[in-house]
């Protein structure tokens, strides 16, 4: 997490133009002024100097002031993260349900209708850029948070799908079948548990990608989440805010993915 | 699904044969204004109508097309050699370069997409000339993806390292950077083809987002992205279908790549 905290500042350290303030163009301004900006700014004069402050800072507890909103960056996380919880975890809930529901659906019909419908449905999903979908959905009116939901489905849909056709492709699956069990038993019973450990690897990796959605769905639909507030950042240079930000996220990444891989051990212990 | 395939690739080819010509079938520049008709409904001299600034859609959007198709494809080589070179590497030589590799990528897979790009797009110089703002967008594509890939080619380059015919090209006496020219890199190079081939559409998706929030190739140069943009001034009230022609074409032309490329290719 602090690697990836790092990663982000030193990107954006290196990256030309950086230390440029546009304040600093302001014809009202006088030396002194301009002096005292330069000074304000003096903390981030290199990464190891940035990083080290801000350690310091962490270490208590502060996180530091955002430059462009003027707000302490606490406070801007603690306003624009449930915001962005329910989003996403709507956005989840909805992907996650459409693809699995839809991905059973396929394998254990026993007409192609509905494969061939829902891989139509998700390939044409994945040809549209989620600005594009948020565009439309603030064109018709409609929540902007279901967009996070269209573009997870896809994804889930097609591994789902792949994964279930697999399992159900197994000898014990087919000698199950064979003896007469029900579809709904050889499902539950044979082929969701084979298939459980990747589902949950899918689930962990599937929380990165609602997050990524979130950043134009936010500030499209004009959501105040931490994508609204992470393109803020990124339009005002604001390197504290933004570093804050890329913690976060890899923290909300590593718990998703840590708490998938927990998820799946028992599993794969039962398997063994 | 043969005919699919080679419909799908023969739509591509034509796409980028019009985007190639669009000198010779435009009618205007794409900067061209005309300012006596603009919001102007498709007529024979304007075949999708024109912009709110007067400029022609139809040129707009070969010009578009042309950008964001040669340059995805350019972002992609670069993001696969990359990948090779890093990947490549890695699962070659093994031991602790391979385990600094693998943090890295996983470094670099823990951002979401997106927000990465948008973080440092964002710190890179914004008020450019159109042209350098065109080579920074898929440079920087360019430059920050590859880590998936090189993760998929440290994996293959590793078993690849393990297999009887390295084994026996080692016993033979060859070794060090003949052994990885000779026998390494051309067995990876359906990995690396298939690794090229799937971040096109990825990069050009992605370069859409990015000059739909405004990060993307600057006016009036068009890109897929500041075309789509348009759509942001779409209203009920004034409906123009003729604005969906772009989003049409993108979709499109993604579903093209996706079906041009194997299945196993695409989801792996």
């Amino acid at each position: 997490m602090v690697l990836g905290g790092f990663l982000g500042a030193t990107l954006v350290r290196l990256a030309p133009g950086f230390g440029v303030d546009e304040e600093e163009l302001d014809s009202r301004l006088n030396q002194e002024s301009i002096v005292a900006l330069r000074q304000s700014n003096a903390g981030n004069g290199s990464v190891a100097s940035f990083y080290l402050n801000y350690c310091g800072k962490l270490l208590r507890g502060d996180l530091g002031v955002s430059r462009s909103l003027h707000q302490p960056v606490r406070q801007l996380l603690a306003e624009r993260f449930p915001e962005t919880l329910k989003s996403v975890g709507l956005g989840l809930i909805l992907g996650w349900t459409a693809g699995l529901v839809l991905a059973m659906a396929a394998v254990m019909s026993r007409t192609s209708f509905v494969d061939l419908a829902g891989g139509l449905l998700a390939s044409g999903l994945l040809c549209i850029p989620a600005a594009v979908l948020a565009l439309l959905f603030v064109i018709v009116q409609a929540p902007g948070r279901l967009v996070i939901g269209l573009i997870v489905f896809p994804k889930i849909f097609h591994y789902a799908r792949n994964l279930l056709a697999h399992s159900a492709s197994l000898p014990h699956v087919l000698t199950a079948r064979a003896k007469g069990l029900g579809g709904c038993r050889v499902l539950l019973w044979h082929i969701l548990p084979v298939a459980a450990p990747q589902l949950f690897a899918l689930a962990g990796v599937s929380v990165s990608l609602a997050f990524a959605a979130a950043i134009p769905v936010e500030v499209l639909c004009d959501l105040p989440g931490m994508g609204q507030l992470a393109w803020q950042a990124a339009m005002g240079r604001d390197l504290v805010l933004l570093v804050n930000l890329t913690m976060m996220v890899t923290l909300i990444t590593v718990v998703a993915n840590s708490a998938a891989e927990m998820a799946t051990a028992p599993l794969g212990a039962g398997e063994a | 699904m043969k005919w699919v395939r080679v419909a799908a690739i023969v739509f591509l080819v034509a796409v980028a044969a019009a985007c190639l010509l669009a000198d010779f079938v435009v009618p205007a520049s794409y900067a061209q204004q005309f300012r006596d008709l603009p919001d102007a409904a498709p007529s024979s001299q304007h075949l999708l109508g024109t912009d709110d600034l007067g400029r022609d859609r139809f040129s707009r959007l070969l010009y578009g097309t042309r950008v964001s198709l040669l340059l995805a494809p350019a972002a992609a080589l670069l993001s696969s050699l990359l990948a090779a070179l890093i990947g490549g590497a890695a699962g070659f030589v093994g031991g602790w370069l391979e385990s600094c590799v693998m943090a890295a990528t996983d470094l670099f897979l823990s951002l979401p997409w997106l927000f990465l790009l948008i973080t440092v797009r964002a710190f890179l110089p914004l008020n450019v000339s159109p042209v350098a703002s065109v080579v920074i967008t898929f440079a920087l594509l360019g430059c920050l993806g590859w880590a998936a890939a090189a993760r998929v080619i440290c994996a293959d380059a590793r078993t690849l390292c393990g297999s009887d015919v390295i084994l026996l090209a080692r016993a033979s006496g060859c070794g060090g950077f003949r052994l990885l020219w000779r026998h390494i890199v051309p067995n990876l190079k359906p990995v690396l083809y298939a690794q090229f081939w799937i971040s096109v559409p990825v990069f050009i998706l992605t370069e859409a987002n990015l000059g739909i929030l405004g990060l993307g190739v600057a006016e009036p140069l068009p890109s897929w992205g500041s075309l789509l943009r348009e759509l942001e001034s779409f209203s009920a009230f004034s409906a123009q279908p003729w604005q969906f022609v772009p989003l049409l074409l993108l979709v499109v032309t993604i579903s093209c790549f996706h079906l041009a490329l194997r299945k196993q290719e695409f989801w792996a």
